[in-house]
């Protein structure tokens, strides 16, 4: 199976790696998409900084990954994660899932994304647009409650 | 052996990591943290609300119950906030 995750600096073309997975292979029936990307705030924010965890960050994305393929049948999955200064309306984030079937597909992708939210060593740093110092992005617990729920849902 | 620290973790300690040599006693993630925090103002600063800051150690998640034997780099950071 087509796996890849890659952790970059630089912006994703996310119709290339769809065409990555699926270009020359007729068996792929449903491929799902997921880019997060970096909001203002409202006009607040001027940028996101994304700091990281050289090494950890590949290994548990490379973890989270193989997960996904162990739950479901999955002809492709790319994860790619941003770091460094991202301004508003730019990706962060890009999940890409490939199966046979869709609903596979769209579920592979969502815990893709709820667990690497929880797990992946990446954190965000504010940078506002007044020039005022800007705050760590605190967690969510609403982002644990997401990645637990798959816990003990099996894949359908 | 080396420790990283990252996000607030790294601000409030003032580095990006170290080499340290605790003494014997100190056989947990949990009493590495107890240890580090006597080591000064920063370090106490870091840890103040102990369960809130997470460990991973050679790049693997850890419970604070975990047995630092062997362990070549320890991380201390904020719960994550990536994707």
């Amino acid at each position: 199976m087509a796996s890849a995750v890659r952790i970059q600096r630089e912006p994703f073309d996310a119709g290339a790696e769809i065409r990555a997975l699926t270009e020359g292979r007729t068996d792929i029936g449903a491929v799902v998409t997921f880019s997060g990307l970096c909001r203002d705030e409202g006009g607040a924010l001027s940028a996101l900084e994304l700091e990281h965890y050289a090494g950890m960050a590949e290994e548990e994305l490379e973890r989270v990954a193989a997960e996904a393929r162990a739950r479901w049948p999955l002809q492709g999955a790319t994860i790619i994660h941003r770091y460094g200064r991202i301004a508003p309306g730019e990706d962060i984030v890009l999940v890409v899932t490939a199966s046979t079937h869709r609903r596979a597909a769209f579920e592979a992708a969502e815990f893709l994304m709820d667990y690497l939210k929880t797990r992946a060593p990446f954190w965000k740093k504010e940078h506002r647009a007044d020039g005022a110092r800007g705050d760590w992005v605190a967690a969510k617990d609403d982002d644990d409650a997401a990645a637990s729920r798959w816990d003990s849902k099996k894949p359908g | 052996m080396k420790i990283a620290y990252f996000a607030w973790v790294r601000e409030r300690i003032g580095k990006e990591s170290e080499t340290v040599e605790p003494p014997a006693e100190v056989a947990t993630v949990a009493d590495l943290v107890r240890w580090l925090k006597t080591r000064g103002e920063e370090y106490a600063y870091a840890f103040e609300n102990e369960g809130v800051v997470r460990a991973a150690i050679d790049r693997r998640h850890v419970k604070p119950q975990t047995s630092i034997a062997n362990a070549r780099e320890i991380a201390f950071f904020p719960p994550m906030t990536g994707g």
